[in-house]
C-alpha cells in the first residue's frame, strides 16, 4: 500500500524535500498558531468582561446599602 | 411557519453561543480525522506525478487553502447580504469571526503557491492569473479587516463592512477575468499546471485534505465568534449568565 | 431628476473652484510621480515607451485617490450631508452629481496634462491619442468606485490610508485595461478592445456605483 521504500525516501521527497515539507511546516505552524492566539484572546477577553461585570455588581450593592 | 421560528431562534446569540461552544469539538475532531486520513492517502500512498515529481504533494495543502480562501470570502458575502437585509446581529458577528482565518487561507495559498512554484516553474513568484488574484483577494481580506477594525461602533463596522464585502464579491469575477486577459496578452499560456488527469489516490486526498481545512474553517470562526459575541452582548442576561457560571466553575 | 445631478454638479464645482489650489496640486502630484520613474530606471527610450502606459495609469490612480477623502467629509463636517439624506430625492442621485463634479475637477486634468507626460516617455502620436482617451474613459470608474471608499471611511480614524486600502485592489481592472490600451496601440494591435472594456467599466460603476456609495452614506449617519 505504501509508496515510499524507505524513510530517506520519504523525507528526500525525490529531490523536493525542502519544498514540500516547508509548505507542510508552515500549514502546520499557522494552524497551531492560529488556534492558540484565538484561545488565549479569548481567555483575556472572558477575564477582562468578568472583571466588569464584578465591579459593576460591586458598585450595584453599594449603591442599594446606602 | 415553525421552521422559520426555528431559523430566527438559531440566529440569536443566546441560542448560538452554547451550541457553537457543544459543536466546536466535534468540528476539531473531524478535522483532525480527515486531515490524517488526507495526509495519509497523500503523502504515504498516492504514487508521484510523472511530470512534477514529489513536488506536486504541495497541491494536497495548496489547492485546498486557496478554496477555502474563495470560499470563505464568498460565506462571509453571504452573512453579509443577510445581516443588510434582515439587519440580524449574528451576521456581522459571523463575518468577523470568519476573516482573519480567510486571510490566513490566502497567505497560505500563496506560501505554497511560492514554494511549488521555485521548483516546477524555476521562480518564487510569477504573474500567472491565479496566484495574482489570490494576491488581490488577501488585499481584499486586509481591507475588510481594516475597515471593520477601524470603526469603533460595532454595528456600523458590520455594516459598513459588510458593504464593503457586496462591493467586493460583485467586483472580484471582473478582477479575476481582467487579470485572466492581462496574462494571456503577456504571457500566452506558457504557464499550465496540474492539467495533467489526477490519479484517484491523488484525488481523494486532495478532497480529504480540502475536508479538514473546511472543518478547520468552522472550528475558528466559531471560537471566535463566541468571544465577539459574549463582548458583544455582555449586558444581555444569558451574557451574564455565561459570564458569572465562568465565575463559579472557573478559577475561584 | 437630472434636475438635481445638475444642481449637485454645479455647487461643488463651485466649492472647487474656491479651492483651486487642491486641484493643482493634485495635478503636479501626477506630473512629478510621473516624472521621477525615468530617473528611476534610465532614459533609455525603447525602455520607457515600454513602461509609459504602466506609470502613468498607476500615478493617475494614486492622483485620483488625492482627492477622495474630501469628496464627503466636507459636506458632512458642516451638515450638508445629513440634509441632503433627509431631502425627498434620493442620495444616490446625489452622489451621481459628486462623482461627476469629482471627476471633472480630477480625472479631466489628469487626461489633458497626459499628452504632454506621454512625450517624455516618447510616445507615438497614435499612442498618445488612446492614452488620452483611455484615461478621459477610465478616470469615471475611478472617482464612482472611489466614492465607495470614501463614503465607507467617512469619519473613521485613519480614514485616507484605509480609504486607498480599499479603493486601490478594486481599481486593478481599470488600471489593466486602460494600460492594456495603450500597450496594444504600441504594438500594434489596436485597442479598441481595451477601450470598450474600459467604457464598460465606467458606465457600470458610475450607473451603480453611486447607489452604493449612499448606502455606505447612510450607513455612517445613522
Amino acid at each position: 500500500m505504501i509508496y515510499w521504500n524507505s524513510f530517506s525516501d520519504f523525507i528526500a521527497m525525490g529531490g523536493y524535500g525542502f519544498y514540500v515539507w516547508s509548505s507542510f511546516g508552515a500549514t502546520a505552524l499557522i494552524m497551531t498558531i492560529e488556534p492558540i492566539v484565538v484561545a488565549r484572546n479569548r481567555k483575556s477577553t472572558v477575564a477582562r468582561l468578568k472583571r466588569q461585570l464584578r465591579a459593576d455588581a460591586r458598585a450595584e450593592n453599594r449603591n442599594t446599602a446606602e | 411557519m415553525k421552521d422559520r421560528f426555528n431559523l430566527y431562534r438559531f440566529a440569536s446569540p443566546a441560542t448560538f453561543y452554547p451550541l457553537a461552544g457543544t459543536l466546536i469539538p466535534y468540528f476539531v475532531a473531524l478535522a483532525v480525522l480527515f486531515g490524517l486520513a488526507g495526509l495519509y492517502l497523500g503523502m504515504l500512498v498516492a504514487p508521484t506525478d510523472f511530470q512534477q515529481g514529489e513536488g506536486y504533494r504541495i497541491i494536497f495543502i495548496h489547492v485546498p487553502a486557496s478554496w477555502m480562501s474563495m470560499f470563505i470570502y464568498l460565506v462571509m458575502a453571504f452573512w453579509a447580504a443577510i445581516g443588510l437585509a434582515f439587519n440580524t446581529r449574528l451576521s456581522g458577528m459571523m463575518t468577523q469571526a470568519l476573516a482573519p482565518t480567510g486571510a490566513l487561507m490566502a497567505f497560505l495559498s500563496l506560501l505554497t503557491g511560492a514554494l511549488w512554484g521555485k521548483p516546477m516553474w524555476g521562480a518564487w513568484w510569477v504573474w500567472d492569473a491565479r496566484l495574482t488574484s489570490e494576491l488581490i483577494l488577501l488585499f481584499l481580506y486586509i481591507g475588510y479587516m481594516a475597515l471593520t477594525a477601524a470603526i469603533d461602533d460595532a454595528r456600523r463596522a458590520d455594516k459598513a463592512g459588510g458593504l464593503l464585502l457586496l462591493v467586493g464579491v460583485v467586483n472580484v469575477p471582473i478582477i479575476y477575468f481582467s487579470v485572466k486577459w492581462w496574462n494571456t496578452l503577456h504571457q500566452g499560456s506558457s504557464i499550465n499546471l496540474a492539467k495533467s488527469s489526477m490519479a484517484q489516490t491523488m484525488l481523494w486526498s486532495m478532497l480529504l485534505m480540502a475536508m479538514c481545512f473546511w472543518m478547520y474553517s468552522i472550528a475558528l470562526a466559531l471560537m471566535r465568534a463566541r468571544t465577539i459575541m459574549l463582548e458583544r452582548e455582555r449586558h444581555t442576561d444569558w451574557a451574564r449568565v455565561e459570564l458569572s457560571g465562568h465565575l463559579t466553575g472557573g478559577e475561584q | 431628476m437630472l434636475n438635481v445631478i445638475v444642481a449637485v454638479v454645479v455647487r461643488d464645482l463651485r466649492l472647487a473652484m474656491r479651492r483651486q489650489s487642491d486641484i493643482v496640486s493634485a495635478l503636479f502630484f501626477f506630473v512629478i510621480v510621473v516624472s521621477l520613474f525615468p530617473l528611476g530606471i534610465g532614459p533609455e527610450p525603447d525602455l520607457l515607451r515600454k513602461l509609459a502606459p504602466g506609470v502613468l495609469w498607476v500615478a493617475a490612480l494614486l492622483a485620483t485617490m488625492l482627492s477622495l477623502p474630501r469628496l464627503f467629509a466636507d459636506d458632512h463636517r458642516d451638515g450638508t450631508l445629513e440634509q441632503l439624506a433627509l431631502a425627498p430625492h434620493p442620495l444616490g442621485l446625489v452622489v451621481t452629481g459628486k462623482v461627476i463634479a469629482h471627476w471633472l475637477v480630477s480625472g479631466l486634468p489628469l487626461a489633458l496634462i497626459a499628452p504632454v507626460l506621454g512625450l517624455q516617455f516618447d510616445l507615438s502620436a497614435d499612442a498618445l491619442i488612446v492614452l488620452t482617451g483611455a484615461i478621459l474613459l477610465g478616470t469615471p470608474a475611478l472617482s464612482g468606485i472611489g466614492a465607495i471608499g470614501a463614503a465607507l471611511t467617512l469619519g473613521v480614524r485613519g480614514g485616507g490610508v484605509l480609504l486607498s486600502l480599499l479603493v486601490l485592489p478594486l481599481y486593478i481592472p481599470v488600471l489593466i485595461f486602460g494600460a492594456g490600451a495603450v500597450d496594444a496601440t504600441v504594438s500594434g494591435l489596436g485597442g479598441e478592445g481595451h477601450l470598450s472594456l474600459l467604457a464598460a467599466l465606467t458606465f457600470a460603476s458610475v450607473g451603480f456605483a453611486p447607489w452604493a456609495s449612499a448606502a455606505a452614506l447612510k450607513i455612517a449617519l445613522e
